[in-house]
């Protein structure tokens, strides 16, 4: 092994014509051995399984027999798209995803501000907010879902003592929807928290003490400073965070004791419960397969509309600042 | 200090921080105590605020209705070998990306990072077919191989090595004469030692909450400590104080390391949201 090895390096140091940069490194065959062993497992197990449930989709496959399938084309898309529960599923996820993300980032973003402070005991609060990251969806669920049950828990007793009404927080829509969000939120935020203080650590201080000169407040600072330099940092959240949402699963299944409808009349079930419920509980393989290639498309179509709104926005920023500040540009160009 | 407005907190930051860390808290460790009353104690007017040492009976109680024992060790043993596989696999795939040229390096790239748009729905149910042809279905093994490489990895790697590996020291080694592995093991490997252990760690967290897959793949009879943990509040328990017994019983360990290995773990998620 190691012979043929050293034999195509020294072959290939011969035929490699020399380039600009790193023209002593190996070309090729090295490099294929490297990324072997990793393409031959995500070949196997990741890229296969997900081209085949396109494949999948396409026939009516049943669990106890799924090497008999039928053909039947784009049967189950258009069943799926005639279906009410795909339609309140996918309005599910899109509501449970925002109520879920976008209070946590903005959390998030105000937490790191607050950590970015010169601050005593500064570890003991970076670890305190992470300790529901640490803990796992499965127990954050059941623990949650004691704290909002609508007899025992104490979100309704609290509601009691300050004289609100109770609120019914497993079978009405809304409330169970933000329940659902709230365990979502309770574990991320602190996480990431951290990733925007790494991004604010970042930023070159001397943008700060420019800005100072130039007589900026502590918020202007923060928004003429801070979140520019940002920018690529809350951009990866938010796509990280739409993909999350978009296959949220766990939560709301332990959120009704481990049933996929998402509570009695589906308040919050997800696309990802539905699919689970396809092909789990109705078995439905092709049709579950179809919900889970669709799912695909709808993150592909999200994460699209993110990115391009980032870059035009970066586009207008730069055409704005260019008119108005040549310096400023300048400086904004180093924080990129 | 370190980079940063860095003016001093004042109380409101302090205060503030407060009630993050309260919110943050307030549930694990309310969970102690809904692991130590009964329902009639909860539903009481004023509901207690302090556990009492009826947690270790409903702790046994948990544990005789679920195996969370043996969910604990098998979270381990599948968390570790995917943290191993994982770190060593993706580190040798970054390596190329980074410093070697070959055809085709920037298109596989890019389709690398583009598979992370793709759900844990999408590649189940083949996968579910093919574990139970190959006679895995059940074994822990049938939820080690789909994670043991992610796309992840790689571009985290990459982005590291790319970043911290001078081209020169790897060259200094080809000019020895060293084989492409031995300059990795004794050039590549020694540098990039701390992402490898941040990606190990978040790698390892990753596995240990993974729930999808393995209460598909898994039985409750040989589950992970979060299958475990969904057939002990599926099932049917007397008290709603032993369920909450049973999962802060299983959560505990990860507490506890969190606690103890705190200031590293932020370190790691932050230096991994720089490079990644």
């Amino acid at each position: 092994m190691s012979a043929d090895v050293i034999d195509t390096t020294s072959e290939q140091r011969q035929t490699d014509k020399p380039t600009r940069r790193s023209h002593r490194l190996p070309g090729s065959r090295v490099a294929y051995a490297f990324i072997a062993p990793f393409f031959a497992v995500f070949a196997a197990f990741s890229i296969y399984p997900w081209l085949a449930t396109a494949w999948v989709s396409l026939h009516d496959v049943h669990l106890s027999t799924y090497d008999q399938q039928t053909w039947i084309g784009l049967g189950n898309y258009r069943n799926l798209f005639t279906n009410d529960f795909f339609w309140n599923a996918l309005r599910n996820t899109v509501t449970i995803g925002i109520i879920s993300t976008v209070p946590q980032l903005c959390m998030a973003l105000g937490i790191a501000h607050l950590l970015n402070y010169h601050l005593r005991g500064r570890t003991f609060f970076r670890v305190a907010i992470l300790m529901p990251y640490a803990t796992s969806l499965a127990a954050a669920t059941v623990i949650f879902l004691e704290l909002f049950d609508p007899k025992l828990g104490i979100v309704n007793w609290l509601l009691g003592t300050l004289h609100l009404p109770e609120v019914d927080w497993q079978g009405s829509r809304w409330p169970a929807q933000i329940a659902v969000s709230t365990i979502v939120t309770w574990r991320w935020t602190g996480y990431n928290a951290l990733i925007y203080l790494a991004g604010m650590q970042s930023i070159d201080t001397e943008l700060y003490d420019s800005a100072v000169v130039d007589g900026c407040n502590r918020w202007q600072q923060f928004r003429h400073v801070t979140l520019p330099g940002l920018r690529p940092t809350i951009l990866f959240t938010i796509v990280v965070s739409t993909i999350g949402a978009a296959q949220l699963f766990g939560e709301p299944l332990l959120y009704h004791n481990g049933m996929p409808d998402g509570g009695t009349e589906n308040q919050y079930q997800t696309l990802g419960l539905l699919m689970y419920q396809q092909g789990w509980t109705y078995d439905r393989l092709g049709l579950a397969s179809a919900t889970a290639w669709t799912m695909f498309l709808i993150i592909v179509a999200a994460v699209g509309v993110n990115l391009f709104f980032a870059r035009r926005r970066d586009r207008a920023e730069a055409r704005r600042l260019r008119s108005v500040h040549p310096v400023a540009l300048v400086e904004t160009g180093r924080n990129r | 200090m370190k980079a940063g407005t860095q003016q001093r907190g004042t109380w409101v930051t302090y205060t503030l921080l407060l009630v993050v860390t309260f919110a943050s808290i307030f549930p694990l460790y309310y969970t102690i105590v809904m692991a130590s009353h009964t329902n009639a104690e909860m539903a009481a007017a004023t509901p207690p605020v302090l556990p009492t040492l009826d947690i270790v009976q409903n702790m046994k109680t948990a544990l005789s209705m679920a195996p969370l024992n043996k969910g604990l060790v098998n979270s381990v043993l599948v968390s570790g070998c995917i943290t191993v596989g994982t770190v060593f696999f993706c580190t040798l795939a970054g390596f190329a990306f980074a410093k070697l040229r070959f055809r085709w390096s920037n298109l596989l790239l890019g389709l690398c990072v583009a598979t992370m748009m793709v759900p844990m729905q999408m590649g189940v149910i083949p996968l579910y077919m093919m574990m139970s042809r190959l006679g895995l279905a059940g074994h822990l093994s049938s939820v080690i191989l789909p994670t043991l490489v992610t796309a992840f990895g790689v571009f985290f790697m990459r982005q590291y090595i790319a970043q911290a590996v001078p081209d020169e020291l790897v060259e200094a080694g080809w000019v020895d004469g060293a084989s492409p592995f031995r300059v990795f093991f004794s050039v590549v490997v020694p540098a990039v030692r701390p992402a490898m252990a941040v990606l190990a760690m978040l790698t390892f967290l990753t596995a240990w909450n993974d729930f999808f897959w393995p209460i598909i793949t898994l039985s409750s009879q040989n589950p992970t400590i979060q299958v475990a943990f969904q057939s002990l509040a599926t099932g049917y328990a007397p008290q709603q104080s032993v369920i909450m017994a049973g999962t802060l019983y299983g959560t505990i360990p990860v507490l506890v390391v969190f606690a103890l290995l705190g200031r590293q773990i932020v370190g790691g998620i932050m230096q991994g949201a720089v490079k990644g």
